[in-house]
């Protein structure tokens, strides 16, 4: 049973428990949300012992380098030392919002301003604090091309931070940031590859920014755009997609609506369902899924199973905080 | 021979070759993709990882505890000689596909065929 020492005590973890789940059940509080390794908000240093390497993927290198790992995915095989980030390897980024406009009647979307030196990709995502608690959202402006971030934030119900985001947040106020981070972005590795974005909800909004992304730096391969909501008021900047399917031949914009009800404007059913009865065979494509943990973690099988490469295929789970789970249960 | 047997077959930049057609093979194979079904994708790759560069006499930290361990919630499944066969044949399959020489192959398949009493708990 592997010693955890953490702030001049010592905590022993059960065999095959992460260094977060045994942290947390001897009461000591670590900042985490999703538990499942995407969110990057329980991100630790180990002072002495080795990360497992699941417990580092998806960090980026010069924090990997420096032992950052995710206490939710580290179950040590040996003894370790480990602190919490030095603000020096992660600083806390300062900003303000500077607009706030409904996308639909539960999505907003929140302009922030771009903090000074903060370099990003379309596409990743911050963790944004407020009180104790971090979320993470998604970046859906283009670096290239919009002079401030862009955030498209869904209600959801007894939602804490996007409620607060919601209902009080108004442009003046200022935010506190960590990032950015995450893999889900465009890089122009072969610009003749097809692309595959399948979103949910404001799952659209990383994938908003990477087809921009993409074509502001001349894909010229395909981009198809799957945008899936139960119904069609979910569905959002429709306009603006048309439009950009107008300026640009090589981009496909798909809404679906998955609760019955669909008119002559959008397909009926799921939207990784309808993209994969389109395209069946995905040997060489590079596909992005975001929204939904649920869609994303089965169509990301089924684009597996379809002849997409593992390494061509990047997702973002909006996966549920897990402090919601803590607070409800004493 | 001075280079063992991962450094000859190429690595970890042959066990990243591996994996994507391993692992999609172990999905649409009917008779064990049950025992994959609960598993995240994300963490299920970087496991079939673990497998390949242990059967590739790569570098690792498995005893035979602790595929006892890692195994036995499946063997409580269900888990059989003939699952570990038909993961066998995946993983022969596999090398064939990627053209590894039939000598390496029997190496490997002998590293993999040591851990059948761990993995199947007896
Ligand atoms: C990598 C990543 C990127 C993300 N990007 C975005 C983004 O761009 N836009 C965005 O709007 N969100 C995004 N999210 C989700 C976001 O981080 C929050 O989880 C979400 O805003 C809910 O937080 P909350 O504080 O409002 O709800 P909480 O107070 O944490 O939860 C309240 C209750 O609602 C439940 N709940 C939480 N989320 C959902 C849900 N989606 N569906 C149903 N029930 C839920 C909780 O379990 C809890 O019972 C992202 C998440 C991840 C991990
Ligand atoms: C051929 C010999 C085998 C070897 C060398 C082997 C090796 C491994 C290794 C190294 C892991 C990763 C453990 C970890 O890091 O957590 C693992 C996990 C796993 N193995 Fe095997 N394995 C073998 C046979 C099998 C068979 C026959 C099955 C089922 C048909 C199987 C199913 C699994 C599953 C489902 C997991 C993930 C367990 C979980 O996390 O829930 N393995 N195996
Ligand atoms: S990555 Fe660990 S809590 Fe999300």
């Amino acid at each position: 049973m592997p010693r955890i020492r953490y702030q001049q005590r010592t905590y022993v973890l059960k065999d095959d428990e992460s260094v977060l789940d045994g942290l947390t059940r001897h009461g000591v509080a670590v900042p985490s949300s999703c538990r499942g390794g995407v969110c990057q908000t329980c991100l630790m240093r180990a002072v002495h012992g080795d990360p497992s390497e699941i417990s580092q993927r998806g960090i980026k290198e010069s924090l990997r380098e420096r032992r950052y790992f995710l206490a939710c995915a580290c179950r040590p095989g040996a003894d370790m030392e480990i602190a919490l980030p030095d603000d020096n390897d992660l600083p806390l980024i300062m900003t303000e919002v500077i607009g706030k406009e409904p996308l639909n009647q539960n999505i907003s979307r929140f302009r922030l301003r771009a903090p000074h030196g903060f370099v990003y990709r379309a596409g990743q995502f911050i963790n944004l604090h407020h009180h104790e608690h971090l979320r993470s959202y998604s970046l859906a402006s283009v670096p290239q091309t919009d002079n401030y971030l862009e955030l498209h934030v869904q209600r959801i119900t007894a939602g804490r931070i996007s409620g607060w985001l919601h209902d009080k947040c108004k442009a003046g106020d200022p935010l506190i940031l960590h990032g950015p981070f995450g893999d889900c972005h465009y890089s122009k590795r072969d610009i003749d590859q097809t692309l595959l974005l399948i979103g949910t909800g404001s799952g659209l909004a990383p994938l908003w920014g990477i087809a921009r992304d993409a074509l502001a730096q001349g894909h010229r391969g395909a981009i198809h755009l799957f945008h899936g909501s139960r119904d069609a008021t979910g569905l959002y900047l429709i306009g603006a997609l048309r439009r950009l399917a107008q300026r640009h031949r090589n981009f496909h914009y798909t809404p679906c609506v998955s609760g019955g009800g669909a008119s002559g404007n959008y397909r009926s059913g799921r939207a990784d369902e309808i993209a994969l009865k389109q395209f069946p065979h995905l040997q060489g494509w590079r596909i992005f899924l975001c929204g939904n943990a649920e869609m994303v973690k089965s169509a990301k099988k089924k684009v597996f199973l379809a002849g997409a490469a593992l390494r061509d295929i990047h997702a973002d789970p909006f996966e549920f905080s897990a402090d919601a789970h803590i607070a409800a249960t004493p | 021979m001075s280079q063992n047997l991962y450094e000859r077959i190429g690595g970890e930049a042959a066990v990243n070759a591996a994996v994507d057609i391993f692992y999609r093979k172990v999905l649409t194979d009917d008779r064990i993709s049950r025992f994959f079904d609960g598993v995240d994708m994300e963490k299920q790759a970087a496991k079939q990882k673990s497998f390949l560069t242990f059967a590739f006499g790569g570098p690792h930290h498995y005893t035979g505890q602790a595929m006892r361990q890692g195994h036995a919630h499946l063997v409580k499944q269900g888990l059989n000689d003939s699952h570990f066969d038909a993961v066998m044949e995946n993983l022969a399959a596999t090398l064939q596909e990627l053209n590894v020489p039939p000598n390496l192959i029997a190496e490997m398949a002998a590293i993999a065929e040591s851990t059948r009493d761990d993995v199947l708990g007896r």
